[in-house]
């Protein structure tokens, strides 16, 4: 007989029992997120997070369908879940090496940087450095999202193989991810990646299907879409860019780690758009919790080269993504976006990837704006990967 | 004049814009860059995305000729011949042949 879990929230907000019941709680969105954090005195982060997914992942609520409505504090009807299948996943998960390395970044300030722009002391920028995570990249946190909430809600079953399309860093967390929790995992990658990009996938032994390199990132997508209507094959799709898991990602876990280590005095949130988790996650989070302005970044072309980014109006628009969240999206050129992954580099001695360079770039733009202006600010921007990642591309190129 | 080449160039998806649609055409050149130009003449536009003012590749674009990065060969000046395929791929993630 399975025992069920109730969630119960109280109105002084607090997450007060997980106790065995077979019940229906009413529960508001926002309020459920509060109480779970607050619980993290008494339960891991990831034991938290397996049971947030649970709030947000219950078919059938508004919330599962729109980025907007699970942030938007309304009420919501929880469905029952089972205690057990919660606790196997949650022992699981936690006694995995690398899940338990995931998240819990370090934010760095870039006093230098300020100085090299000209920026006066009311104006900071910080950097959330997310290649410290074991796969290397802020993915890790996607993968593991997904796949935790796969898991909770029967779609991921042993033996089944994880299945989508990635142009390099959430394949790498997905490989890593699979090695180590035992799930088969096949990638549809473009045919174009680098050298070292295919052997990491390959080190961590996942199943590597190429896509034309022609087609870019949206060409892998098309082409997962065609693999999983193949009914001989028992996949499990992950689907990073239509999967509400990977904004709950950086809600339960980036969102909040970046408001501890600021102390709510974020004003500013830079976040570059790939799948967009990182800015509809943490950016929902932040709206949530003051006057937080959120902004976008995408490559200012539809032919660029900033890895892991999508040219909105002129690319496949994730299913995730909210419009009416981000304040502005800032357009940054790929040159403009290497030369600040190069800069910091050089003057803060980080050696990051070219989306941090593009979410620097758009960070420096605001910075200068808002000195002009006499504004103070918190500004903080996203480290999505290292530099390390690129050795063989023109980010690097020696001249 | 060298010789003047048929030459296909695979385009990739986000410059089809600039060749309506098509996603390979026929130019004509004895190099990388006179295929380029070439194309900048035909699709006015398609030139400053691949090259910077001093006529280089961007450092991130790849052009492949037979499937082989420019890059270790002659760069613009890697010449060509009838039935060659040029190929033009943004270096997202890096890449040195397709
Ligand atoms: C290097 C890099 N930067 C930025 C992003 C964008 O993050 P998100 O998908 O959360 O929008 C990605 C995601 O694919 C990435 O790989």
């Amino acid at each position: 007989m399975p025992s069920w879990i109730r969630i119960h929230v109280y109105a002084d907000l607090r997450l007060l029992a997980c106790c065995p019941a077979v019940d229906i709680a009413r529960f508001d969105m926002s309020d459920a997120c509060t109480a779970i954090l607050k619980a993290d005195s008494h339960r891991s982060a990831l034991r938290r997070n397996a049971v947030s997914y649970f709030l947000m992942n219950n078919s059938g609520l508004p919330f599962h369908d729109s980025p907007k409505s699970y942030v938007s504090g309304q009420s919501a009807i929880m469905s029952n879940f089972q205690a057990d299948t919660v606790a196997t996943i949650a022992s699981t998960l936690e006694n995995t090496g690398v899940v338990r390395s995931i998240g819990n970044t370090p934010l760095v300030r870039l006093h230098r940087l300020e100085r090299h722009l000209g920026l006066p002391a009311s104006i900071e920028i910080h950097l959330k450095i997310e290649w410290v995570n074991p796969g290397g990249s802020i993915k890790d946190r996607t993968a593991l999202s997904i796949i935790q909430a796969a898991i909770a809600a029967g779609d991921l079953d042993r033996g089944q193989t994880l299945i989508d399309a990635t142009s390099g860093n959430t394949g790498i967390a997905y490989a890593m991810l699979g090695a180590a929790l035992e799930i088969p995992v096949t990638l549809v990658v473009p045919g174009s990646a680098s050298e070292e990009r295919k052997r990491t996938l390959a080190a961590y032994g996942a199943h590597v299907v190429y896509s034309d390199p022609y087609e870019g990132s949206d060409g892998a997508i098309r082409l997962v879409r065609d693999l999983v209507t193949d009914r001989d094959h028992n996949y499990f799709y992950a689907d990073q860019y239509n999967n509400q898991a990977n904004a709950v990602a950086h809600y339960t876990t980036t969102g909040p780690e970046i408001w501890d280590q600021t102390s709510g005095r974020l004003t500013h949130f830079v976040a570059a758009l790939g799948t967009t988790g990182t800015l509809m996650g943490a950016g929902g989070f932040f709206r949530h919790r003051g006057t937080v302005e959120l902004i976008g970044v995408q490559p200012a072309e539809a032919f660029h080269g900033i890895e892991g980014l999508k040219h909105l109006p002129t690319a496949i628009v994730p299913g995730i993504f909210d419009p009416s969240l981000p304040d502005r999206i800032e357009g940054v050129d790929t040159e403009e976006a290497f030369d600040a992954a190069r800069a910091l580099a050089r003057i803060e001695g980080y050696f990051a990837g070219s989306s941090t360079g593009a979410n620097l770039a758009a960070a420096a733009r605001l910075g200068s704006e808002l000195a002009s202006k006499g504004q103070p600010a918190c500004i903080v921007a996203v480290g999505c990967d290292g530099g390390s990642r690129y050795l063989s591309t023109g980010l690097w190129e020696l001249n | 004049m060298a010789d003047e080449a048929g030459i296909t160039v695979l385009i990739p998806t986000p410059l089809r814009r600039f060749t309506d649609g098509d996603a390979k055409v026929t130019m004509a050149g004895a190099s990388v860059g006179e295929v380029l130009d070439s194309l900048e003449r035909a699709y006015p536009g398609i030139g400053e995305r691949l090259r910077d003012d001093s006529g280089q590749i961007r450092r991130f674009v790849n052009v492949f000729v037979n499937g082989q990065n420019v890059r270790d060969r002659d760069g613009v000046d890697t010449s060509l011949s009838e039935g060659d395929e040029v190929g033009i791929i943004p270096a997202m993630a890096g890449g040195s042949r397709v």
